[in-house]
């Protein structure tokens, strides 16, 4: 809230008297010395492999024990073609399409209602905030874990549903298997969400609220004219990270549903970069797939971006 | 919003009636997935059916017989072992970096920061295959600790938090130190760390939570049983272990309630430091 990303630069030294250059100078080395060790990060752990990825799917490229020349000559966009006709490439790409479509809406909406009832002074506060955290700071394989369980042919949701049980059941279900992974991430992650819309909340004026309660609008009406276009910076930063999270998707699919679900009902990009890549060998079709999953990702958030900044 | 105006007693109470059934409703949803771990876990008989539910008969077989299959201890330190790593290079040099983008000149800097924001909008997995092809194949750090440290060593959400603490605090601050001659180290560690402490609490926490939970890259690396993190080893547990043991279902619930409870614990004994001002200041990035 009290910050301000502008304050920083050209902001140092204006008070007092223009620096001398050496005072300068100095101030310069001790600025770039104790950046440096990030930006060698950056280099090695983001720059050179994005470098290396769309070389790589370029390429016709073999795994190597380290110290082997193998010659990975130049197929040109082979490699992209191989990827844009693998119908199990456009089968993961609907999935996630499958999965924004269920979790975006759940999250927005679920997070939103949530922060909003939370956004008071009202006793057990911090319990609530606490219960609602809780599935966000645990590790996704313990959650799976516990989900198998709950949601299992003979688990503890079928013997409640009885006879309404699905069959086959939920993770098993090539219709059920990727809605099940986006219930499970937007249960796993509201809590963030609820965090950010409640901070959101805080920048939403009090008169308001005020005002339009004297014009005679009830708490419904309240939450859709001025609750919901109050957050709505923080409703596009939800949806951007819905996107990153479904192009991120890995440990649910193989771990959850077992490898990607019946007949790749679940399979998503990732997991099918790592079977591609790693466990069938070929790096080079995976490599071209992910060049081809910073494409999407790129397109469906200016998109979402778009959509949710309309009427701004 | 009580504050909106006065109302009759007996609307609020309704409204207020509304938002704790709400709330309620919320924790339920969230906690009942903890609960049953933790009952299933301690059950001699775990079974999928709603006695499941009641704690009876309860024992720590399940923890002991999670233990010989994967050998929690050893994985526990594999991933405490990882998530220190992470924890000590994101202090050490995302504090340099963070002070030095709020506080400091030098060519670069805009770069730096827009690399900064850049990275944070990267899906991570993407880099997975390079980053697995550069680390192991090239480097030859598969089973290796800095292998396993390297994707996440500077943690650059906590930088982006630093960055946005030491750039609240007024330059005026530092001016003195400075014409006494004081380093930026010595002015970093003696005046602006001190005061910066609730960004720091903040950002461990983050911090902590990605390497102790992380999946995808630590399953990579470590192909060697010895070598890998608790959540590798329970993954591999639920993925083909199970057979070995009495009971796995309660097993595997016992070895999921020992991956969740560090950062749970953590997350609670922290909660009040970690506010949502703090996330706020990401969500202006």
């Amino acid at each position: 809230m009290s910050v301000n990303l502008d304050a920083a630069p050209g902001a140092v030294h204006t008070s007092g008297a223009a620096p001398r250059g050496k005072a300068r100078r100095g101030l310069s080395r001790a600025g770039a010395l104790f950046v440096s060790p990030y930006v060698l990060f950056i280099v090695v752990v983001f720059a050179v492999p994005l470098v290396y990825t769309v070389w790589i799917s370029f390429h016709r490229f073999y795994f190597t024990a380290p110290g082997t020349d193998i010659d990975s000559p130049w197929v040109g966009l082979s490699n992209y073609r191989d990827v844009f006709t693998d119908p199990v490439v456009g089968q993961a790409f609907l999935n996630i399409l499958i999965f924004l479509v269920i979790n975006v809406p759940l999250t927005v909406g679920l997070s939103l209602v949530l922060a909003a009832a939370l956004n008071s002074k009202i006793r057990g506060r911090g319990f609530f905030r606490a219960a609602f955290y809780v599935p966000y700071v645990t590790a996704s394989v313990a959650l799976v874990a516990v989900w198998q369980f709950l949601f299992g042919s003979d688990g503890f949701v079928n013997h409640l549903l009885g006879s309404h049980a699905p069959d086959p059941s939920w993770l098993v279900n090539s219709h059920l298997a990727m809605p099940m992974i986006a219930v499970f991430v937007t249960w796993k992650q509201l809590g963030f969400f609820v965090m950010l819309y409640l901070a959101s909340l805080q920048n939403v004026g009090k008169e308001l609220y005020e005002a339009s309660a004297m014009d005679g609008a009830g708490k419904v009406r309240q939450f859709f004219s001025v609750t919901v276009p109050g957050v709505r910076p923080a409703t596009t930063l939800v949806v951007i990270y819905a996107i990153i999270t479904g192009a991120n998707l890995f440990s649910e699919p193989y771990l959850l549903t077992g490898g990607g679900g019946p007949d790749h009902a679940s399979t998503s990009p990732v997991l099918l970069m790592y079977q591609k890549g790693i466990e069938q060998g070929h790096p080079d079709f995976a490599a071209a797939l992910g060049v081809v999953l910073v494409a999407f990702v790129m397109v469906v958030s200016i998109a979402a971006r778009k959509l949710t900044e309309r009427g701004d | 919003m009580s504050a909106a105006t006065p109302r009759p007693t007996r609307r609020f109470a309704r409204g207020s009636a509304v938002r704790y059934v709400l709330l309620s409703l919320g924790a339920v949803a969230f906690l009942f997935p903890f609960y049953y771990m933790i009952v299933g876990s301690l059950r001699g008989q775990t079974v999928g059916d709603l006695s499941a539910a009641v704690p009876s008969g309860l024992t720590g077989d399940n923890y002991a017989a999670v233990n010989s299959a994967i050998s929690l201890g050893r994985s526990l330190l594999n991933s405490g072992i990882m998530t220190i790593g992470v924890l000590i290079c994101t202090l050490v040099f995302g504090v340099l970096a963070g002070y030095a983008l709020a506080q400091l000149r030098f060519r670069g800097k805009g770069a730096v920061f827009a690399a900064l924001l850049l990275v944070q909008m990267i899906p991570f997995q993407l880099l997975t295959l390079p980053l697995y092809v550069l680390v192991v194949r090239d480097y030859g750090l598969g089973d290796n600790y800095l292998g396993m440290i390297l994707p996440f060593a500077i943690n650059s959400t906590a930088v982006f938090l630093f960055r946005q603490f030491f750039a609240q605090m007024p330059q005026s601050l530092f001016e003195a130190a400075r014409i006494d001659g004081a380093s930026e180290l010595r002015i970093l560690w003696r005046i602006a760390l001190p005061m910066a402490r609730p960004a720091v609490l903040t950002a461990l926490l983050l911090t902590f939570i990605g390497p102790w939970n992380e999946f995808l890259w630590p399953f990579l690396v470590t192909k060697n049983a010895d070598m890998q993190p608790l959540a590798v080893s329970l993954a591999s547990f639920l993925s083909n272990l199970q057979g070995t043991v009495a009971n796995p279902a309660g097993a595997l619930l016992a070895g999921a309630c020992v991956l969740a409870l560090p950062a749970v614990v953590l997350f609670l004994l922290f909660q009040r430091h970690f506010t949502s001002t703090d996330i706020d200041s990401g969500v202006k990035g």
